[in-house]
């Protein structure tokens, strides 16, 4: 199976896993005592006094005044930071905030001492919405924010109000994304242990990045890093809420020092609910300006996101309203463009990126767009797309951002001939006349993927990631090991490293480990986020095993007495170009170590590369389509059919890629039909277990139909693009579009997602009130 | 595990005492002592998560799974009788020939997933009284009588009087509901069951079961009953009387899902308003109905 890139290869991770096998935090608490977190019941107040029953180990904010609070930092002067401090100090500001915690033997007991802390809370005015936070006279949740903006960020090209002016049509509509948690299987929590000896304390937690994680354990406690480890096991899914700061973690990790012991948190999923990061919880205002031939012109966007009652470590809340302002042009052709876009703070549970990050919202806000301006010319949604998706390569955005080789246009025409639009039509005209209301709708869209420093530079971070970091070693027997700063944690990425290394180096993927999720063993790096571990650390593997190929081919040159550059390295065999003769890579290897004295001169002995990855960034693109069925008395969506037509480039897995694609664009699905965090008026969280935030099981997704296209661009060294993200970024506004067309007969606007039963048959119900 | 035993480490609700009964006057012994302190514990699908939850906090828990003497079906002429303990699983083909059976299977389909029908029970789901459960619409529906057993005895409840508001019933704290008894459906009377929930194996946000005779074309012996719309399951007497006697076409059940909507008390939750549950309740039952004369 030469070359291995492109092979189906199953995952090497899945035995373990699928056999009971796979070791999680709870798995790993061996005789570690408990935490149990007393949380907040109050949205915003003042915290008049703790009090434990006697005989309890609770420690309170008070305890913890040496620890730093957390605060995230962008070097804007749009940006106003706001502190968290790791446990409650004064002031509460959502309900779910830790306000102590308490250490007892088991979890149980534990939770039995957590219920005889009392705590004392003077309930102060709260504000749960973003809008009403922007109210004059509304409670600033923070003291010092007057206004409770956070981030206040603008763009504007020239010519805006003037191309409005002079626009053939205006399409204007209000959207309003409501708020998720991204739900990871396993929820948050870790296991702090301290070594009396070594005077180290190890950090075994489940998250996204553990060196970063390392860093801002040891500037809040105060201590050198090279006290903390940080070991990550299985991770049981984390979408981005893992990789934020849990406040917890770092007072796990206090208890921990303080008491000389092993501590361990584990989240139930109420508290992750209710306390874990949300996300999305946005409301935007978008105008388009189009010539006569539907031709965009111009967007004019207001982006209104809550950011919930702290900001996020280390992105800070500023990645949502930024990340909005920056990428929502996505895949279309324009060139005038004006935004505002806000982050504001309110007393709710704060808010970290999720797969997708404001992408899933901002594509849904340019492809409902799309399709309103679709019904006002009269074109089909595919025309009008086709008329002002990107074609010309590289392309730079009206927000500066420059796409690399796509194929948006062929990914749409790709889709419409998969479904076959034209009998869709006339299935769906023929149902309307039984009473049944079918949709078909589409989602274009681009994804910034696999980005390196100099895109988070542009957002002025003081904590600044991007590159990745892969410290390779062949072994005197041949085999490989490969050291990563990404913490992959179900992407699949051991398989799809192993097979990019194995190429290169001429060994079985089976022969090449990947070692990751220990800042022990492992080089500094970003850990795994943004669609970006096999682009960045897949080209530092693809660069450090370069160099090791290099050397081996030097060695076996000299072995054989030819020229390094005429040896071919392949299936386990070094061999010279255009003859037989040729050595094992094994025996190689064994020479390497321990025959040095037959190394060229000036050869180190031994097999050890090492390479950095900081790409630019790369576009991949993507075309969904989504068949529904609205059933317009109950308010019941079905999705009949999901057709994704991708392009992320070089393939290195297509079988990963293709589960990649299925779990996002459940996640999608989930969004625009079925998950919603709600709040009441004071602030109390209604939705802390699954009988009420409802993810999709397999019942409500359809069998997904995925087809590839590969354009290879110069973008990144081993062709492959990102794609992690995608299926969540657009599927929602395929889903919402086609529910809209379902139900475009009865007139009705969709403006908010999930578009859940009760909202759609309101919609409905209110439009039969019109006669017609 | 002995009467009295209990595992600190395995548990996640509030701490709690745990008696398993080895018949039914034991069981009966045990909520006589401890009244109110007490729960029965029969399938647990309901009553553990609460406990988890740490919303229900019995002191005492009153293990009533050993007792295979409530584990039982019997038809006793017209009257089909269902011990406490029957699994909900039992009910997915029919326990009975006719209509009864059948409406029973329909509905037994809808309760949860697998797992909860294999340990849920009848006797548990009609003490528990969730307004959306489908054993107390049918229950209602079927015009059911509950037997209790206690200290003093028992009594004979009929459905109408049992179910009171959310999660309580006319069950006194020292009573075990022992049997359920529902009056079989004539064989010529046709069942519907129609439901709608957010999601596959959630409690629906509404649902309605029907049942009627229309042997000349003529509807007769209509019943209406819905669950999930109120704080209890409901007839729909008006709707019920509208349909007698009329020709059964889409019209006439069409007018009759218009009464039952309007004459009901429905009540909002976050997954769906009063009125919203008065649209479903319309929609349902015009398809119950539908269903029960299209079989
Ligand atoms: C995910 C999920 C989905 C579900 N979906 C549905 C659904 O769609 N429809 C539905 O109807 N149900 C549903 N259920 C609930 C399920 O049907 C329960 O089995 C049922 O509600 C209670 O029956 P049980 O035997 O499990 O009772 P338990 O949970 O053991 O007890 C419930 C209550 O009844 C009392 N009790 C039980 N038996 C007796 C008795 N003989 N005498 C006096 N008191 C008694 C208990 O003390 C307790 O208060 C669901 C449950 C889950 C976890």
């Amino acid at each position: 199976m030469i070359p291995w890139i492109g092979q189906p290869l199953p995952r090497f991770e899945d035995p373990p896993l699928l056999t009971g096998e796979g070791r999680f935090v709870a798995d790993l608490t061996g005789d570690a005592s408990f935490l149990r977190f007393v949380r907040s019941p109050v949205a915003h107040g003042r915290i008049v006094s703790i009090e434990a029953h006697e005989g309890i180990t609770a420690f309170t904010g008070a305890d913890l005044r040496e620890v730093r609070p957390i605060r995230p930092l962008l070097h804007r002067p749009d940006f106003h930071p706001i502190e968290q401090p790791v446990l409650a100090s004064g002031k509460v500001r959502f309900v779910g905030e830790a306000v102590a915690v308490v250490v007892a033997g088991t979890p149980e007991e534990a939770e039995d001492a957590a219920e005889q802390v009392f705590v004392d809370i003077e309930p102060e005015d709260r504000v749960i919405s973003a809008p009403d936070a922007l109210r004059p006279g509304a409670p600033a949740v923070h003291d010092h924010l007057e206004g409770n903006v956070v981030v206040d960020a603008r763009f504007e090209t020239e010519r805006v109000d003037e191309v409005f002016a002079g626009a053939a049509a205006v399409v204007e509509f209000d959207l309003r994304s409501r708020r998720q948690n991204a739900l990871p299987l396993e929820a948050r929590g870790s296991v702090a242990s301290y070594d009396p000896r070594s005077g180290r304390t190890t950090l075994t937690a489940s998250v996204q990045s553990p060196h970063v994680v390392r860093t801002v354990l040891a500037d809040l406690l105060g201590m050198p890093e090279s006290d903390l480890r940080v070991v990550v096991p299985d991770v049981g899914g984390a979408f981005g809420q893992k990789f934020c700061l849990a406040p917890e973690d770092v007072v796990t990790a206090w208890v921990a020092r303080r008491l000389r012991t092993t501590v361990s948190w584990v989240e139930d999923r109420r508290e992750n609910l209710m306390s874990s990061f949300h996300s999305r919880d946005h409301h935007y205002r978008v105008r388009g300006a189009f010539d006569a031939d539907a031709r965009l012109l111009a967007v004019d966007a207001d982006l209104l996101c809550n950011i919930g009652a702290y900001s996020c470590y280390p992105v800070t809340c500023g990645v949502e309203p930024l990340m909005a302002l920056a990428e929502f042009p996505g895949p279309y052709d324009f060139g005038a463009y004006r935004v505002r876009s806000r982050g504001v703070t309110t007393n709710t549970c704060p808010m970290a990126p999720y797969r997708g990050v404001s992408r899933p919202v901002i594509t849904l806000a340019m492809e409902r767009l799309m399709d309103l301006a679709a019904v006002r010319f009269g074109i089909e949604p595919a025309e009008i797309r086709r008329r002002n998706l990107v074609s010309e390569f590289p392309y730079t955005s009206a927000t500066g951002l420059v796409y690399d080789e796509g194929s948006y246009v062929e990914s749409l025409d790709r889709a419409v001939e998969v479904i076959g639009l034209e009998d869709f039509r006339e299935r769906q005209l023929s149902a309307r006349s039984e009473g049944r209301y079918l949709g078909v709708g589409f989602s274009v869209f681009s994804e910034r993927t696999g980005y390196g420093t100099s895109a988070f530079a542009a957002r002025s971070m003081d904590v600044t990631p991007g590159y990745e970091t892969v410290d390779l070693a062949m072994d005197p027997s041949g085999n490989v090991e490969a050291r990563l700063g990404a913490s992959p944690h179900g992407q699949g990425l051991e398989t799809t490293l192993a097979q990019l290394i194995g190429d290169e180096l001429g060994v079985a993927p089976a022969r090449v480990r990947i070692v990751h999720g220990d800042t022990d063993r492992t080089p500094y790096g970003w850990g795994t986020f943004a669609s970006r571990s096999l682009v960045i650390a897949g080209g530092a593997a693809r660069l450090a095993s370069g160099r090791l190929a290099a050397k081996l081919a030097g060695i076996a040159a000299a072995e054989l007495e030819a020229a390094p550059e005429d040896i071919v390295i392949r299936a386990g065999r070094a061999t010279v170009a255009g003859t037989d003769a040729g050595i094992e890579v094994a025996e190689l290897a064994r020479l390497a170590y321990h025959s040095s004295h037959r190394l060229a001169a000036g050869m180190d002995p031994g097999l050890t590369a090492t390479a950095t990855y900081d790409p630019d960034g790369t576009f991949s693109n993507a075309c969904h389509a989504a068949m529904v069925e609205v059933d317009p008395e109950t308010g019941g969506v079905r999705v009949d059919r999901f057709v994704v037509v991708e392009d992320a480039g070089r393939l290195i897995n297509p079988m990963i890629v293709d589960g990649q694609l299925h779990g996002g664009v459940t996640q999608g699905i989930a969004g625009a039909l079925y998950e919603e965090i709600r709040y009441d008026e004071e602030g109390n969280i209604l939705t802390t277990s699954l009988m009420d935030f409802l993810p999709p099981t397999l019942a409500e997704v359809p069998t997904f139909e995925v087809h590839h296209l590969e354009t290879i661009s110069e973008a990144t060294i081993t062709g492959a693009k990102g794609l992690g993200e995608g299926g969540t970024i657009g599927a929602p506004a395929a889903v919402i579009n086609a529910v809209a067309d379902a139900l475009r007969p009865f007139g009705v606007e969709i403006t908010e997602m999930p578009a859940t039963p009760s909202r759609l048959r309101r919609l409905v119900s209110e439009s039969e009130r019109i006669p017609a | 595990m002995a009467p009295g035993y209990y595992t600190p480490a395995l548990m996640k609700p509030a701490p709690f005492d745990y008696h398993q009964a080895r018949s039914v006057s034991e069981a009966v012994a045990h909520l006589g002592e401890y009244g109110y302190e007490a729960k029965v514990l029969a399938g647990g699908q309901s009553l553990v998560p609460a406990m988890n939850f740490r919303l229900a906090r019995p002191a005492v828990l009153v293990d009533i799974n050993p007792l295979d003497e409530l584990d039982y079906l019997d038809e006793d002429g017209d009257t089909l009788r269902i011990g406490a303990m029957v699994r909900h699983v039992t009910f997915e083909q029919p326990v009975t020939k006719g209509p009864t059976g059948r409406l029973l299977a329909m509905a037994a389909h809808h309760v949860g997933h697998l797992p909860i029908r294999i340990r849920g029970t009848f006797g548990g789901s009609l003490a528990h009284a969730d307004p959306a459960a489908e054993w107390c619409v049918i229950a209602l529906l079927l015009d059911a009588e509950l037997s209790t057993r206690s200290l003093s005895g028992g009594r004979d409840i009929p459905a109408a009087g049992f179910f009171q508001t959310v999660f309580t019933t006319a069950l006194e704290p020292e009573e075990l509901l022992v049997e359920a008894r529902l009056p079989k459906l004539s064989q010529h009377t046709r069942v519907g069951f129609q439901q709608f929930s957010r999601r596959a194996g959630d409690f629906a946000l509404t649902m309605a079961a029907v049942a009627l005779e229309s042997d000349d074309g003529r509807v007769g012996n209509a019943r209406i009953a819905l669950g999930g719309v109120s704080d209890r399951p409901l007839r729909a007497p008006e709707a019920e009387q509208a349909l007698e006697g009329q020709v059964a076409t889409e019209e006439s059940f069409r007018a009759a899902a218009e009464i039952a909507a309007l004459e009901i008390d429905a009540i909002g939750d976050i997954h769906g308003s009063a009125d919203y549950r008065r649209d479903l309740v319309r929609a349902l039952t015009r398809r119950a109905l539908e269903q029960a004369i299209a079989a």
